[in-house]
């Protein structure tokens, strides 16, 4: 049956995209009492789930495994040995299929517990109040909302030099096309040192693929400080990545991709890497296109959907949280923003108030980063005439980060560490950061410490469990405070 | 030499003497409430000379024509001497309250330390300028100074609603020193007194720290958390000190005395009294009735009305602006009685143009005889509505009421009444009235003898609406009628009760039959 034509279908909320923000002020509003319509052509779950965040940490974590195992069969570690490796990426795909599958039937389970009606197509707003939804079996319903959540996400940035699709090499291919590889590639060349280059380019390092990553700033991971990426840069090394860093993508030739070298160790060389799939992650951009901003004509913040602290924007009653509104595009903010935003409609006294939004690199070894880092810090604290303190700990010294290591003769710089910044004068802290194994789940931590605007002597004076890679945090704390014990 | 300093009230962060000198003397001045106010009276002084008062601490209540405020300290100080009386009208800029600095034997430094620890404040001081030409103690002299000064500076606070610090609020002169608004920014009492408190440190995104249940608690309770004093751990605020922000919130909000919940109440002697000062709007609505029955000899006339059928027009009309297809458009209040009153009179007083008039007694009532007094007729009709607030009694005005249709009027009237409610009505809604209509709704009993708003010379009175039986002539049974009794008063000295009793009458022929009300008057001749 169609619709088109009759008499709109009403609903309180209207929520376009399902993914972490979209999903999340669904399931919120649901639980609020109020009718809510989800509209997304994708299964539930946006890009973290289908093509994000989900898919790529099973991936990394197949290449972790077959790594490892592979290294056994090359020479013992930790007194095992094996015999041989080899590694199906097809049967790895469906088992990463798998897990997202479970995860998009969970998702959609909770919005429906919630009352929430799902709709999969695709929504166009024809005024503040007004979509027309194109369902995925063709049909054409009109719906009137109260209220309109704009979650559209944020896509792949598509060079126009280096476009997706086939060439004569093979294919110039997104981060989504990537996660869907049934072959491991032989050659692979990464076009952007980012982070979401450099953990698919080293999980298919891992798997066997020839990579080369191509960097157009002199360094990888530009965002986060030398430090910090120090370590992630001599482990892609380690599985013979290699990073061109101070590089420009020209475009294709037949073989491959033309890169510049810069810099005068060049001499500003242009050559070709041969390869079989080209990945680019160069960023993303914010979906602002296809769902009727322009008949809307909301204020913008530069190519984002401009929001105030309760995710409205500047038309009544309309709502964007996730990556269309802004830095940083991560699951976790959207998800804040979608619970927020559900709060704000039923008339609660909410804010998006975050002091600390954690950002985390799943390279190995992992980085993860709350607060600011020493540079911001200087900064921004330092125009106020505030010092800051910092304290280090370095995981070589962590007890149970040596027992993740199956060698121990690897440098002492490479296992990591785990750094805090504070207030030199009354001690607050102001950000942490650590790299090394595991630490991405040290983020939990970090953030309450920030969000609870704790002090040095809060987290020194803690008891961390023991051997954790954990302690390291106090004992950074400690180091900060001047007295550290194990360093 | 002291050195004085002067404020506003303006600025309540900003409360350290110049020089860095401890001592000498600082005057609070009347604060600028905006909106053209050039004084306010003195409702209540919070504190008296010699008390010792902290920053922020409100001193004194002070009146408008529109709002009652509470005038916080920008400073810690020693009470030296007090601008006025409870009752005393003082010029805007004028020294409200002069205050000692220093030197004082109270724990000295308590709170200095904290505001000198805090850091700066959001916005600059405004209004410190001019201290160093200001040297004054002498507060008559000040007077003059101050009101120039604030001039100067009004422009720059005008489009501020209430100057920070100090909190504005509908009428409420009943309850001094209690107020259920959010506080201006202070530091709770209790922990002044432990030297801790101090306000919230601020991330550098200029949020409050505090740990995300004390933000949302925060939220949910509807305090601004930058205006709770912190006493944890680097200016954080804890959960204790919002507890302390929200108790003090509380219990100056019950001051004026309920009674304990739960507690067992014995019948004893009451002996105590309450000695109020008749101040403010209570004292001109006082003025006001003393001069018009002092010189207004009253006759007052009662009628019934029959308003079965207008009660009906009126359900008939409000079931259509209930159901108006298709909804929305502009905003239509529901009908009350008002409307067709005004509307009522409106067409009767065209035949009544002497009930629509101003006597100016001036002459007559001189002292030595004088001249003939004059009565103003006039053409447009700018009825008065008696309006019950908070405070007392005010009569806003809808103007030109013969130019309003029943659906203006009935929006017009709803929002004077609640402008002047929530003593947001300006000096223009509140002053040109030619005739008033006073109504005291379901309270409006049987009887009233109303009082005419001098210099009119006319007031309708409107009793209570009841279903009565009623003889019904023709049917020999007695009917159940709505029936409405009106007790209108008129100045005899220029209306007879004659002319009194037939504009009553024809108001209640209008009434009675309202299409009366929408006919035009036959040419040529009276209705």
């Amino acid at each position: 049956m169609t619709e088109a034509g009759a008499e709109p279908t009403p609903t309180q909320v209207l929520i376009i995209g399902g993914g972490p923000g979209g999903y999340v002020a669904g399931i919120r509003a649901g639980q609020l009492g109020l009718s809510v319509t989800v509209v997304d052509a994708e299964p539930m779950g946006g890009t973290c789930l289908n093509v994000g965040c989900i898919p790529s940490k099973a991936v990394i974590h197949a290449a972790d495994e077959f790594a490892s195992t592979r290294a056994k069969t090359e020479k013992p570690e930790m007194g095992i040995s094996l015999a041989g490796a080899s590694v199906d990426l097809a049967a790895t795909m469906a088992w990463k299929d798998d897990i997202v599958g479970r995860l998009n039937d969970g998702v959609a389970g909770l919005l429906q517990r919630a009352g929430a009606r799902i709709i999969a197509g695709r929504a166009e707003l024809l005024d503040g109040k007004t979509a027309r939804v194109t369902t995925d079996d063709g049909e054409v319903l009109t719906i009137a909302a109260e209220h309109v959540v704009v979650a559209t996400g944020s896509a792949p940035i598509e060079l126009p030099h280096l476009p997706f699709g086939e060439t004569a090499f093979g294919a110039v291919i997104s981060s989504t096309e990537a996660l869907a590889l049934q072959e491991v590639p032989e050659r692979l060349v990464v076009v952007g040192g980012g982070y979401i280059g450099l953990e698919l380019g080293e999980a298919f390092a891992k798997l066997g693929s020839a990579v080369t990553v191509v960097e157009a700033e002199p360094q990888i991971l530009p965002l986060y400080d030398r430090r910090l990426t120090m370590p992630v840069g001599r482990k892609l090394k380690s599985f013979g990545v290699e990073v061109l860093t101070g590089a420009r993508a020209l475009g294709l030739d037949p073989s491959g991709l033309l890169v510049e070298v810069g810099g005068a160790d060049y001499g500003n060389e242009r050559r070709t890497l041969p390869a079989d799939r080209v990945l680019v992650t160069v960023g993303r951009r914010p979906v602002t296109d296809g769902w009727g901003l322009e008949n809307l004509g909301l204020t913008m913040n530069g190519r984002f959907v401009a929001i105030d602290e309760r995710c409205h924007t500047s038309m009544k009653h309309v709502w964007a949280v996730g990556d269309v509104t802004g830095e940083p595009m991560l699951a976790h903010r959207a998800m804040k923003q979608g619970e927020v935003v559900a709060e704000a409609i039923a008339g609660e006294p909410t804010v998006f108030d975050a002091r600390a939004i954690p950002a985390i690199v799943f390279t190995d070894p992992e980085i993860v980063s709350v607060g600011l880092g020493p540079d911001e810090a200087a900064d921004k604290l330092g125009a106020d005439g505030v010092e800051t303190v910092e304290g280090r700990f370095t995981l070589a010294a962590n007890g149970r980060s040596m027992t993740l290591r199956p060698d121990q003769s690897a440098s002492p710089a490479d296992a990591g560490f785990i750094r805090i910044l504070a207030r030199a004068d009354n001690h607050l802290v102001v950000g942490i950061q650590a790299v090394g194994q595991g630490v991405a789940e040290l983020a939990a931590a970090f953030g309450l410490a920030l969000e609870m605007g704790a002090r040095l002597e809060d987290i020194a004076d803690t008891i961390h469990a023991h051997p954790t890679v954990g302690e390291g945090l106090a004992e950074a704390a400690a180091a900060a405070l001047g007295h550290t014990i194990h360093a | 030499m002291s050195e004085t300093q002067t404020t506003d009230g303006e600025s309540p962060t900003g409360g350290s003497p110049s020089g860095g000198s401890s001592t000498g003397s600082f005057i609070v001045k009347v604060p600028d409430v905006g909106e053209g106010v050039a004084e306010v009276e003195i409702v209540s002084w919070s504190v008296a000379v010699g008390d010792t008062v902290s920053r922020l601490q409100t001193v004194a209540e002070v009146m408008t024509d529109k709002a009652t405020v509470e005038v916080p300290s920008p400073v810690d100080g020693v009470v030296a001497e007090l601008g006025g009386a409870v009752g005393d009208v003082l010029l805007v800029g004028s020294p409200l309250i002069r205050l000692g600095l220093g030197g004082g034997a109270e724990a000295p430094g308590a709170a200095d330390s904290a505001a000198a620890k805090a850091p700066p404040p959001e916005r600059p001081p405004r209004s410190w300028a001019a201290t160093d030409d200001e040297v004054e103690t002498d507060t008559g002299e000040s007077a003059e100074a101050g009101t120039d000064e604030v001039d100067d500076g009004g422009s720059a606070v005008r489009s501020v609603p209430h100057p920070p610090g100090v909190q504005a609020r509908p009428h409420a002169t009943g309850a001094p020193m209690s107020s259920d608004e959010p506080r201006s920014p202070r530091v709770t009492s209790a922990s002044v007194a432990q030297g801790l408190a101090m306000p919230p440190f601020r991330t550098l995104e200029g949020k409050v720290l505090a740990t995300p249940a004390v933000r949302r608690r925060a939220r949910d309770s509807g305090v601004d958390l930058r205006m709770v004093g912190a006493t944890g751990p680097a200016g954080r605020v804890t959960h204790e000190d919002l507890d302390a922000y929200l108790a003090d919130r509380t219990s100056s909000g019950l001051a004026a005395g309920s009674p304990t919940p739960g507690a067992t109440v014995a019948r004893v002697a009451r002996t105590g009294v309450t000695e109020q000062p008749v101040v403010g709007l209570r004292r001109r609505i006082a003025r006001q009735m003393v001069a018009s029955t002092s010189t207004i000899p009253h006759i007052t006339y009662v009628e019934e009305v029959d308003m079965t059928a207008l009660e009906e027009l009126r359900a008939t009309l409000n079931n259509r602006i209930d159901h108006r297809d298709p909804p929305g458009g502009a905003t239509q209040a529901r009908l009350t009685l008002l409307p067709f009153l005004v509307r009522a009179l409106t067409n009767v007083l065209v035949d009544f143009p002497q009930c629509n008039a101003h006597l100016d007694d001036s002459e007559s009532t001189a002292a030595d005889g004088g001249g003939p007094d004059v009565l103003t007729m006039h053409e447009g009709v700018h009825v008065g509505i008696a309006t019950q607030t908070d405070n007392g009694l005010i009569v806003p005005v809808l103007r030109h009421a013969e130019a309003h249709t029943v659906w203006s009027a009935a929006t017009a009237i709803a929002e004077l009444t609640e402008a002047t409610r929530t003593g947001r009505a300006s000096a223009e809604d509140l002053s040109g009235s030619t005739i008033t209509i006073t109504s005291l709704g379901a309270l409006g009993g049987v009887v009233s003898t109303p009082v005419i708003n001098k210099p009119e010379v006319a007031i309708v009175g409107v009793n209570k609406m009841a279903v009565r039986p009623v003889w019904n002539e023709l049917a020999g049974e007695f009917e159940p009628r709505k029936m409405m009794n009106l007790s209108s008063s008129f100045d005899h000295r220029v209306i007879d009760g004659w002319d009194a009793a037939n504009f009553v009458q024809a108001l209640r022929a209008q009434l009675e039959q309202p299409a009366l009300l929408f006919v035009d008057p036959i040419p040529g001749g009276s209705s």
